[in-house]
């Protein structure tokens, strides 16, 4: 039995310890916005955060991570209120396909919360994530416009969203 | 000049050849007049909705549900769709949802077959008519329920708008005879009938079912372009806000009651078979059900598949299957002797012709010396990689009907396909179509439903998902085909472009998926029009000229690729085009608007890329700019792409594009098709290669064929022009094949180094 911390949740799961967290959580929770794209961790379409870490779930044994705070794209909004990071994604309307995004938002919600205001090599360097539709320009757009909103005035209350997700929340 | 001769007589056979298939299926049949609005069968009803015809239910909340025939990959066709029919209807658009629409011949993609035959965009001779009219009617005939070909908005055009338009004659008239009014009196306006006169209004969703039940007007009036308030409007996709927290259901998330997962190998070899299989060890592992071989079929691969509890299960399982596979025919097939072949077939063979005009022979003889141009291109196969891997769900119950789910371009082929795996009747399959995690033609082929069945037969009653790894993804598509060319140009003693010559080399894409799909029934007889696009339909004025195709038949199963021909033979014509202008001593734009004399929507197009580009500035240091115009599908962009070098490797900074799609029906999601469609395109032209040493594609994941991320996207800007609405063309792929021409000009102006191969190398 291994006990995991899913979105403020403890869950046990009857697995076999070397299987990939993905498939844990895609397959054993049923949590399906977690997607499966490479199995390499080359991709990040797998990406969930560990203890506020984004992490390629794809590569890491499930019983390597029990008792750590895992946060997967279910786990991201408070209730009915959209994260910042996801409240950008549509007013930029970023998606097309849609498969990679989870892993891209979980991407932008680590780089903003360590570092608020991006320059785009920084982005370049964090947001790694392939997105076949070719979403990257309103990715930036979208990023650039969460850093614009990361000003001294409104810092605070992106801040309070961003730290949130650091296993707080509760579902 | 025998040209028309030829021309004409060719042209007849083709048009014999669709005619012949619609005379088959009895003129009256093909021809006669359809109701597009007739509701099928399939459509229901959930409580509390009223069906007004096949594309429109309306509930008692007023909520308005769009049947969406066409499937959503991400190119907006879920909220472009429903804006046809939410303008007329004269609703406001937050009202407005979508359902993936039944299976029903209906919904057919007419355009799609209609746009498919081998003639020019501005061929508008009777026998041209006359095919693309009969390819039309057999279309709707077929009810071929396809996405692709950038076709479904083309296609929906009429009858949705004629759907929303019955149905607010409908609702006003239902509305009037509640109010005891006059209907003269009545208008519509954001989801209500508005009777002013009296200042009443009656939402939708209180007087839908009295409406609904009204006979069905046979004559509408459709709106003016100057009328529009929803259509040329920017509204947010609907599909968006699932795709941002994790709700939205691809394929690969179906859960179906006690589902179980299968993992898979194929036969490394195209065309191999199986010797034999050890399973002793996968057997006895934790949650396996069953280890099955799955024999090739005209789709298929032959492959080892391990069914467990839990797809990792299924995987670590069926590493420990020790499989003895038998290479057959093709255990030698190599890429690079392939590539050998074409350029002898360059040389050998004169090819099928797809357009001609003059007699360029004794132009080319004439001009032999310092006044021909002569250049070999080549271009690589392609997987298409999309985000989520090859996937089936299926499950065959023991009373023979059957439940399938799987994000695929075309549904009616994924039941009677599964039909045929499985050994069961069509009409007992429900066929479900979650998102599709990217398609770009790759969810148009069948082999994981053909698979799925397989699988799924063997184990009653229990659904089974099949998921391919990306490995097995990379190496058994159904690529872009591999394609070498020789261009050849002869220009006047004054440097007017005076005749053109293009011969192209590679396997045809509709024979071979017509191989696959109805083994038995390819035929060369009529011309694969994909084969030549992107050369035979230049735009660009040439008094004499010769376009043609040499068909390859070689062993590797080929596919649509987003924008299919025009991919590799727009980067052909483009990259020489620029050569032509070198040689003609004229600057490349300069060059190409001149040729467009003929043509203001073409010169348009490419004069606004120029000009928002900069091109009459000087580049600055250490930068190149290239340019390229293609039609295709129905619109027309030009590209500029501005290049530098980053350690000694191409990085595009910039790329402005212009795109006249006739009419921007939702023009946010028109710049993001360009967008997605100029990526696509780079990723190919700085990194895409598939080859294949001893029958085994050596690509095998994504570090092996690399993408695009964000560092290497450059900046993208779209600028629309509007034409007007008779100009209607396609957005999801048109996009994509100017961008390796432009790119590979770029480079030339930057390092002086011509760029004849994709993808790009120093």
């Amino acid at each position: 039995m291994t006990s995991l911390t899913i979105n403020g949740q403890n869950v046990d799961v009857e697995v076999e310890g070397d299987t990939p967290l993905l498939w844990v959580i895609r397959d054993h929770l049923g949590m399906t916005g977690t997607k499966f794209g490479c199995g390499v961790a080359a991709c990040g379409a797998c990406t969930v955060l560990l203890d506020g870490q984004p992490l390629r779930s794809c590569v890491m044994p499930v019983s390597a991570v029990t008792g750590q705070a895992i946060t997967t794209i279910e786990g991201l909004s408070n209730g009915e209120q959209l994260h910042p990071v996801q409240q950008a994604w549509i007013d930029f309307q970023v998606p097309q396909c849609g498969y990679c995004q989870s892993g891209m938002i979980l991407s932008t919600v680590v780089l903003l919360k360590s570092n608020p205001q991006p320059s785009d090599e920084e982005i370049n360097a964090s947001v790694t994530n392939v997105c076949r539709c070719g979403t990257y320009s309103r990715v930036r757009d979208a990023i650039h416009s969460l850093a614009e909103l990361n000003t001294a005035e409104t810092g605070a209350e992106l801040g309070t969203e961003i730290g949130a997700e650091n296993g707080e929340l509760t579902s | 000049m025998n040209e028309p001769t030829n021309k004409g007589r060719r042209r007849f056979m083709i048009a014999a050849g669709v005619a012949g298939a619609g005379l088959a299926v009895g003129s009256w049949w093909v021809y006669r007049k359809r109701n597009m609005l007739l509701v099928p069968d399939a459509l229901t009803a959930s409580q509390g909705e009223s069906i007004f015809n096949a594309w429109l239910k309306i509930d008692t909340n007023g909520r308005i549900i769009v049947q969406v025939p066409r499937q959503e990959m991400g190119q907006g066709i879920s909220t472009a769709l429903p804006m046809l029919v939410a303008e007329e209807l004269g609703c406001d658009f937050s009202d407005v949802d979508f359902e993936q629409a039944p299976i029903a011949s209906v919904y057919g993609n007419a355009a799609v077959l209609g746009e498919g035959a081998p003639f020019r965009a501005d061929d508008d001779s009777w026998i041209a008519e006359f095919t693309r009219l009969t390819q039309f009617k057999v279309g709707r005939v077929l009810g071929l329920q396809l996405t692709g070909g950038s076709s479904s908005v083309r296609d929906a055009w009429e009858p949705m708008r004629n759907a929303g338009a019955t149905a607010r004659v409908m609702l006003i008239a239902a509305a009037a005879r509640r109010l005891d009014v006059p209907e003269s009196e009545c208008t519509v306006e954001k989801s209500q009938v508005v009777h002013e006169k009296s200042d009443r209004r009656v939402s939708f969703g209180s007087v839908a079912a009295e409406a609904a039940a009204l006979k069905m007007p046979t004559q509408v009036t459709l709106k003016d372009r100057s009328a529009f308030q929803i259509l040329g409007t920017s509204q947010a996709r609907l599909d968006i806000p699932e795709k941002v927290d994790g709700s939205a259901m691809f394929g690969i998330d179906a859960r179906p009651d006690g589902m179980v997962y299968a993992a898979i190998r194929h036969s490394p070899v195209f065309g191999g078979g199986i010797t034999q299989v050890d399973s002793s060890t996968a057997g006895d592992m934790p949650g396996v059900r069953a280890v099955l071989e799955l024999p090739g079929t005209s789709m298929t691969n032959a492959a080892v598949v391990v069914v467990a509890e839990h797809y990792w299960q299924a995987k670590k399982a069926l590493e420990a299957v020790s499989v003895e596979w038998q290479d057959g025919p093709n255990g030698g097939h190599d890429t690079t002797e392939q590539r050998a072949r074409y350029t002898q077939l360059l040389k050998s063979e004169k090819g099928r012709t797809y357009d001609s005009a003059g007699d360029i022979e004794p132009i080319f003889a004439e001009a032999a010396g310092t006044k021909v141009l002569s250049q070999n291109y080549f271009a690589p196969y392609l997987a298409h990689a999309t985000m989520e891997p090859m996937n089936c769900t299926a499950v065959i119950r023991a009373d023979d009907s059957a439940e399938v789910w799987v994000g695929n371009q075309m549904p009616p082929a994924v039941r009677s396909v599964l039909a045929r795996g499985a050994e069961i009747e069509p009409d007992k399959i429900t066929v479900n179509t979650p998102y599709l995690g990217g398609g770009f033609g790759r969810r148009a082929e069948m082999d994981v439903v053909m698979q799925a069945g397989q699988i799924a037969t063997q184990l009653r009653d229990t659904p089974v998902q099949l998921i391919w790894s990306r490995e097995e993804d990379m190496q058994h598509g159904q690529y872009r085909p591999m394609g070498s060319a020789t261009m050849r140009a002869a220009f006047a003693s004054n440097g007017d472009f005076e005749a053109f010559d293009s011969k192209v080399v590679g396997q045809s894409c509709s024979y071979s998926l017509i191989s696959r799909l109805m083994p038995g029934m390819e035929s060369n007889l009529m011309k694969d029009r994909t084969s030549a696009e992107g050369i035979f339909d230049l735009p660009y004025a040439v008094p004499n000229r010769r376009v043609s195709h040499i068909l390859a038949e070689e062993p590797i199963p080929v596919g649509f690729w987003r924008s299919v021909g025009y991919s590799h033979n727009a980067f052909f014509a483009e990259a020489f085009i620029d050569e032509c202008a070198e040689a003609a001593g004229k600057d490349p734009y300069a060059f190409r608007h001149h040729l467009l004399s003929h043509s203001p929507r073409h010169q348009k197009v490419l004069a606004l890329a120029a000009e928002k580009a900069g091109w009459e500035t000087p580049t600055p240091d250490g930068l190149g700019r290239g340019i390229a115009l293609v039609e295709s599908f129905g619109s027309i962009v030009a590209e500029v792409a501005e290049v530098e070098l980053q350690d000694g490797q191409v990085h595009v900074r910039r790329v402005t594009c212009a795109v006249d799609c006739g009419f921007a029906l939702n023009p946010d999601t028109v710049k993001a098709q360009i967008e997605s469609a100029v990526i696509y395109g780079l990723t190919a032209a700085l990194y895409g290669e598939i080859t294949i040493k001893a029958g085994r594609v050596q690509q095998s994941n994504f570090p092996d064929y690399e993408m695009i991320k964000l560092a290497q996207a450059p900046n993208i800007e779209v600028h629309i022009i509007e034409s007007g609405i008779e100009h209607l063309g396609g957005i999801g792929e048109p996009g994509t094949p100017p961008i390796a021409p432009a790119v590979a000009n770029a480079v030339y102006a930057l390092t002086g180094k011509r760029v004849r191969e994709l993808p790009i190398r120093l």
